[in-house]
């Protein structure tokens, strides 16, 4: 029995924190990305709302909650509430299968698992997780009852939809190089020790998942399903208040949980460089070691943001049908290539020929 | 004609392998904001750190008292009739006994107006001034909702008895040198009076 509650709170203490990890992050990824805007415009960002601005975030949140709410009187209302909430929640689910460090040790000498579930299927759960996103688009859109949000909802899931195919074959190739498992603990120890980051193995796969990545969270040079200059707003147009603060505040989430996923299976996630790693090893506990490496996963998980932001702060955004072409006509192409080069490399490996 | 040598031809060609990656452009787009990390901020953080004017700029008009704290303005209309935007209307009236401490003179504006919309702060009034009474200062003229607030009465212009305000920056030494020279017309006013005495 005792063995049960104590695992319960582990894992419950392992859910709030990495929930409570996402809506800072996300909230903070929203400031980071107006004073990096600036920083690249030559100007400041937010700096009057707290010291540089850092209460910017508390400002805009507590803005979409004063505002008023409106429900169209033609829209379904079940569903229109659902739409935002299922978007912010499957946004949060990816959050349970990253593995954001070594294990912990506890006095009664049990391991404390800095990751909520180790999923053997944790890529199968995420791709499936991130599906599940696109109904909330779509059900947003579809409940407006308006047809620009009906449009762009549209739009939004068939972009989601057609970049899900190339990010999934660059999985799947990243998946066979890496060792064959699908737990992405797996796929993060075996970068470790020893061994290199999978970017090494997988440049073309890597370039592929990050263009997906960038098309699945809605961010620039992908941010069709916004819109705002084409589609009145998109999907959103009939929201407002915080249900609308809800859809931008997943994409934020989506940003942090993406940049989380590439850093961990493409960069070694917790794992850092050997010269690195020989300045601390041996010499710091186990505890202090397992924590190094959480800041060189969160520095990592920066890096990446950053780059979200610095994409979108220099390029353009396509055109549909500019999107569609890359979508279907080089990335996935691109990628069956990268699974049938990776495939036949790993066979050469195993020595089957 | 070719004005700059910066003009390209714009043609319809085939893009390039190179330029079909899209990467390298990207790549070569992101090193270009990316170099603008590292340059010069273009923001002058305004409520904090205020922009330098010139040594003779002309802002918010003021009325002066004399050194007994009497309103030097005796309502001659030089100043109105200077102006080229018709911005300043004033009335005029006689001083009585025992207000000598108000005015300086017999007679004074018992309204003055100026209408800050029409200003154009070319700083005529202050040269037509005999009494050196209003001077242009390097005060901002602030925003307002309505146009009527806009209109500045006495309330607004004359300096108040224990808040001067310092009207020596935009006497330059150029200033008092051009107000000594007799020949001009408006110098004329002076003559006979101290050019030091120059402190209000």
């Amino acid at each position: 029995m005792l063995i049960i509650w104590s695992f319960i709170i582990y894992k419950a203490i392992m859910c709030v924190a990495v929930f409570a990890v996402a809506l800072g992050i996300a909230a903070y990824s929203t400031w980071w990305e107006r004073k990096f805007a600036g920083l690249l415009q030559d100007r400041y960002g937010p700096k009057r709302a707290g010291p540089f601005g850092l209460l910017q975030p508390l400002a805009d949140g507590g803005k979409l909650f004063f505002k008023e709410e409106i429900i169209p009187n033609v829209s379904n209302k079940f569903l229109f509430i659902l739409g935002p909430s299922l978007v912010m929640i499957t946004a949060l689910m990816t959050g349970a299968v990253i593995p954001w460090g070594r294990p912990l040790h506890l006095d009664n000498g049990d391991l404390f698992h800095l990751q909520i579930t180790d999923l053997n299927i944790g890529f199968l759960y995420l791709l499936g997780v991130v599906s599940v996103g696109v109904y909330g688009i779509m059900i947003g859109g579809w409940a407006s009852n308006n047809k620009y949000a009906l449009l762009g909802a549209i739009r939004a899931s068939s972009q989601m939809i057609s970049y899900e195919v190339a990010m999934g074959l660059a999985v799947v190739a990243l998946i066979i190089s890496s060792g064959g498992s699908l737990s992405l603990n797996d796929i993060v120890t075996a970068q470790g020790d020893g061994g290199v980051a999978n970017v090494c193995w997988q440049p073309l796969g890597f370039i592929i998942f990050f263009v997906c990545a960038l098309a699945e969270t809605n961010r620039a040079p992908f941010d069709l399903p916004e819109c705002e200059a084409e589609l009145v707003g998109g999907y959103h147009t009939e929201y407002s208040s915080m249900k609308l603060g809800l859809f931008l505040f997943a994409e934020y989430i989506n940003m942090f949980i993406s940049s989380a996923i590439m850093a961990a299976v493409y960069f070694g996630g917790y794992n850092m460089p050997e010269w690195f790693e020989n300045l601390y090893r041996g010499s710091v506990s186990l505890d202090t070691f397992a924590l190094i490496g959480m800041v060189c996963f969160v520095a990592k998980i920066f890096i990446f943001i950053s780059v979200f932001m610095w994409i979108r702060w220099t390029i353009p955004r396509f055109r549909y049908d500019q999107l569609m072409n890359l979508g279907w006509k080089v990335l996935i192409p691109l990628s069956l290539l990268n699974l049938g080069i990776t495939a036949l490399v790993q066979a050469w490996r195993n020595g089957l020929f | 004609m070719q004005l700059t040598n910066r003009s390209r031809d714009v043609s319809n060609k085939e893009q390039s392998f190179m330029e079909k990656l899209y990467l390298p452009g990207l790549l070569k787009g992101m090193a270009i904001t990316g170099s603008h990390l590292f340059k010069k901020r273009a923001t002058i953080d305004y409520p904090d750190k205020k922009r330098d004017i010139a040594a003779v700029y002309r802002g918010l008009h003021v009325l002066k008292r004399d050194e007994n704290g009497a309103e030097r303005c005796t309502a001659c209309g030089m100043c109105a009739v200077a102006c080229p935007a018709e911005a300043i209307t004033m009335e005029s009236a006689e001083r009585k006994k025992g207000e000598e401490g108000l005015y300086r003179e017999e007679k004074y504006a018992k309204i003055y107006e100026i209408n800050m919309l029409r200003c154009i702060f070319c700083g005529l009034c202050e040269e037509a001034c005999p009494k050196e009474a209003i001077f242009l200062t390097d005060r901002l003229v602030p925003t307002e909702f309505e146009r009527e607030d806009f209109i500045y009465g006495k309330d607004k212009l004359v300096e108040k008895i224990d808040k001067r305000i310092d009207v020596s920056a935009r006497q330059t030494p150029e200033v008092l040198e051009f107000k000594k020279i007799k020949g001009l017309k408006h110098n004329e006013l002076f003559e006979g009076k101290k050019i030091s005495d120059k402190k209000h």
